[in-house]
């Protein structure tokens, strides 16, 4: 079953200006149910634009966007429900705090929803735990808190509104090495617990590999490519010419193939080229 | 939000752009005494052919002097119909308490041409001059209050860097709103209170980061040993041109035309 349908999406900022510029360009796409999508491209190529554009914060000018089989501008009064069904957590999103707790901040969104306080404060917790925010934490005002946590007392924000299809804009941008892969997999896990659709926006080549089941590609506001991580990352030459590059660990099993060592192409993991390449070496009687 | 032209500075090349700015400070400064000195139909329609012809030499597109003209067009109308219903003397139309005189229309019309001018002359200085040169300019100007012991080089330091910032706020507050959008903030709809209310997402984080700005820009000026104006020279250094002296011989040209028409053409009030 198909969730979000996009045909010939263009959005054009400053339209009929001479600072008139096309961020996005008939972009076409289709994405299921319960997918994890990575979108990867160079700086100024139309991530953020078109994402925006996913959950009705631009309106595109032209093309259509579809959420479950309804075109999310025919009722533009009601475009708020479709902001609550896709939620979207900017880039640096940690500049958008302003309650004088934590808890507070959380429960903007659902409160904007209309629940009632109870449910309002189950989600609090729950989204603080998925993000791993600590509980002491949420009584703390939003500004005393370090770079990293106010990043996930965002995050928590838009999670807390509970959305179907959840869209993170560079979200581990700026956090030490292991924050990010701390981050990464809750998010990760937290696709996987909800069953959620996550469309995740990243400059990390490791980060799309590791969680994304198919990355769309954008180069210079068009969609490139789109395919399974593994058909994607098989394709470095093409990646390399419009400025993007194939995970670390990848390049050096395609290196390892090109000198000769049989193994198959599009390793996405270090796990994954850990096994492949030990069962190379017994085969080889070398192990 | 990005639609106000007034006090826009439109970068592109002309005479006007290349003229000194104190020079352009002075001659606003002359044209607008001007305006309200032109007392008869001459010299109005004097004035009104410098305007035509300073904005045609700005090579800024007209649309833009529309747009600066439209913000203003409300207080216009109620000036002008203010002035048209409180003339002197022989009423040619009355309404109940409403009555039309010669000197009323007269009055009218020249409220209205002049406050256009008004607005068309300042925009034009705006439009040709970078916030840098204008308040580099003001600095200099200023700079015999220096001697009541007026800060004018702090003064000017803080024009430029609100001018500097005004931009960037913006862009930062289009950004806010988007994301507390996306957590479903409305503020198109609800009442006076609910919409003021709506307002608390933005400005709070909007203040949070001004004062980081500030202080983060407190923090640049003085790892530069930025410690005011005493002492510090100046990188570009104004310098009058050919082109300036051609254009102060024209203001003096145009003062003298408003002038004369003044006193040998017949007053029409
Ligand atoms: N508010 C705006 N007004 C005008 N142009 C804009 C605006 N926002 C973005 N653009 C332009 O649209 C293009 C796409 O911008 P976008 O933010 O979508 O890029 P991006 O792929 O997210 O880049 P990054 O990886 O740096 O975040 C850029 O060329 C940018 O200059
Ligand atoms: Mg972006």
């Amino acid at each position: 079953m198909s969730l979000l349908n996009v045909r010939d999406l263009v959005y054009t900022y400053s339209l009929g200006s001479p600072l008139e510029h096309t961020a996005v360009d008939s972009v076409s796409f289709t994405i299921k149910k319960g997918e994890f999508i990575g979108i990867i491209g160079h700086t100024g190529s139309g991530k953020s634009t078109l994402v925006q554009m996913l959950n009705g914060l631009l309106k595109p000018t032209s093309g259509t966007i579809e959420l479950d089989g309804v075109n999310i501008w025919a009722k533009p009064k009601e475009i708020r429900r479709i902001r609550f069904q896709v939620g979207l957590v900017f880039q640096y999103p940690e500049y958008q705090l302003f309650e004088d707790t934590v808890a507070k901040d959380i429960a903007f969104g659902p409160t904007n929803m209309g629940l009632d306080s109870e449910e309002i404060e189950n989600r609090v917790y729950r989204s603080a735990e998925f993000v791993g925010l600590k509980r002491e934490l949420l009584e703390k005002s939003p500004f005393d808190l370090s770079g990293g946590e106010k990043r996930r007392a965002a995050i928590a924000g838009v999670i807390a509104m509970d959305p179907d299809i959840l869209i993170l804009d560079e979200p581990c941008a700026g956090l030490d090495p292991v924050g990010r892969d701390i981050l990464l997999s809750q998010i990760y896990h937290y696709h996987r617990e909800r069953g959620n659709t996550v469309i995740l926006v990243s400059h990390s080549m490791e980060d799309v590999a590791s969680v994304c089941d198919r990355v769309m590609v954008m180069n210079r506001a068009r969609l490139e490519m789109f395919d399974t991580s593994q058909n994607i990352f098989s394709r470095g030459e093409e990646l390399r010419e419009i400025g993007l590059r194939v995970p670390q660990i990848t390049s050096i099993v395609d290196n390892l193939i090109e000198a000769g060592v049989p193994l198959s192409k599009g390793v996405l993991t270090v796990d994954k080229a850990v096994l492949d390449i030990t069962e190379y070496l017994k085969k080889e009687g070398r192990l | 939000m990005r639609d106000i032209t007034l006090g826009q500075y439109f970068p592109c090349d002309s005479v006007l752009h290349r003229l000194d700015p104190r020079l352009k400070i002075v001659s606003l400064i002359a044209f607008i005494v001007l305006t309200f000195c032109a007392f008869n139909f001459y010299s109005l329609a004097l004035v009104g052919a410098t305007v035509i012809a300073v904005v045609l030499l700005s090579n800024v597109p007209v649309k833009m002097y529309l747009k600066s003209l439209k913000v203003i067009i409300i207080i216009v109308i109620i000036t002008s119909l203010l002035n048209l219903f409180y003339g002197q003397g022989e009423p040619i139309f009355q309404w109940w308490i409403f009555k039309v005189t010669w000197a009323g229309i007269y009055n009218a019309i020249f409220v209205c041409f002049r406050i256009i001018f008004l607005i068309l002359f300042s925009s034009a200085l705006t439009f040709t001059t970078s916030p840098n040169d204008l308040t580099d300019a003001l600095e200099r100007l200023m700079k015999p209050l220096t001697v009541f012991h007026i800060k004018v080089h702090e003064i000017a330091m803080m024009m430029t860097i609100a001018l500097r910032f005004v931009p960037t706020l913006l862009e930062e507050t289009d950004k806010i709103m988007a994301a507390q959008k996306a957590r479903g903030a409305d503020m198109e709809s609800g009442s006076l209170v609910a919409r003021s209310k709506a307002l608390i997402p933005i400005l709070v984080p909007l203040f949070v980061s001004s004062f980081r700005r500030a202080y983060e820009l407190a923090v640049a000026m003085e790892c530069r040993c930025y410690q005011g104006g005493d002492g510090r020279t100046r990188m570009k250094q104004l310098k009058l041109m050919k082109r300036d002296y051609i254009c102060i011989a024209i203001c003096l040209l145009v003062i003298a035309g408003v002038v004369l028409c003044n006193i040998f053409l017949p007053q029409i009030r």
